[in-house]
């Protein structure tokens, strides 16, 4: 009983970690901007490998499996943001304007 | 339905849509315009294949693909700094170039 709730789980699990991947690969497509896209690909891209590792912490019945899924959900979301908020610091120090205008710009000062 | 077969099928669908998701994300390495856009694409392209990995893992019962996986988020965060750094030192020289 409580093994085939955890597969389930697991299944809905690993749906949901794909449809977020796939939903992640076409806001970077779609999006106008830069900073949108990065938008979409960090967090929705994030929260996809996140739920797929779940789903295999759940399905595979081992502790040392699932302690290493837990241990790549937690690498992933610590360094996601940091790439992310790499990446935008870059481009914009790099002097790109982005397409849309900005309604506030606190960097300007930091702009070379 | 039994579990085994909804594991089945649950592991089919999710490769068949992360692999359009590696299809979609190529389209934007290819088309980017800035260099910036394409280390994007690429980012996301380790973090989706490393869930085609878990995928696979999932599907095939061998848990050894749970560490290639976390292997190429490590890559991928990597290869993202390199290229941060590298993006900062052209957009340097191309800012000093005029003067």
């Amino acid at each position: 009983m409580i093994i085939e709730l955890m597969i389930y789980t697991g299944c809905v699990l690993l749906l949901l970690g794909a449809g977020f991947s796939l939903l992640a690969a076409i806001g970077v497509v779609r999006f106008p901007d830069l900073l949108t896209r990065m938008h979409a690909a960090s967090k929705a891209g994030a929260v996809g490998g996140g739920l797929v590792l779940l789903a295999v912490a759940l399905v595979s019945f081992d502790s040392a499996v699932a302690l290493r899924a837990v241990f790549g959900i937690v690498f992933l979301l610590l360094t996601t943001p940091v790439s992310a908020h790499l990446l935008a610091r870059v481009a914009y120090l790099s002097g790109r304007q982005p397409t849309t205008p900005m309604v506030l710009d606190e960097l300007t000062s930091k702009r070379r | 339905m039994t579990a085994a077969l909804a594991l089945d099928w649950a592991t089919m669908i999710a490769l068949i849509l992360l692999g359009l998701a590696l299809l979609v994300s190529i389209v934007r390495i290819v088309i980017g315009p800035t260099l910036a856009d394409r280390v994007l694409a690429l980012d996301l392209l380790t973090v989706v294949a490393m869930g085609f990995v878990g995928a696979i893992a999932i599907r095939t019962g061998l848990t050894l693909y749970l560490d290639i996986a976390i292997a190429l988020a490590l890559l991928g965060f990597l290869a993202t700094l390199a290229f941060t750094r590298y993006i900062l030192s052209r957009g340097r020289m191309t800012q000093e170039d005029p003067q």
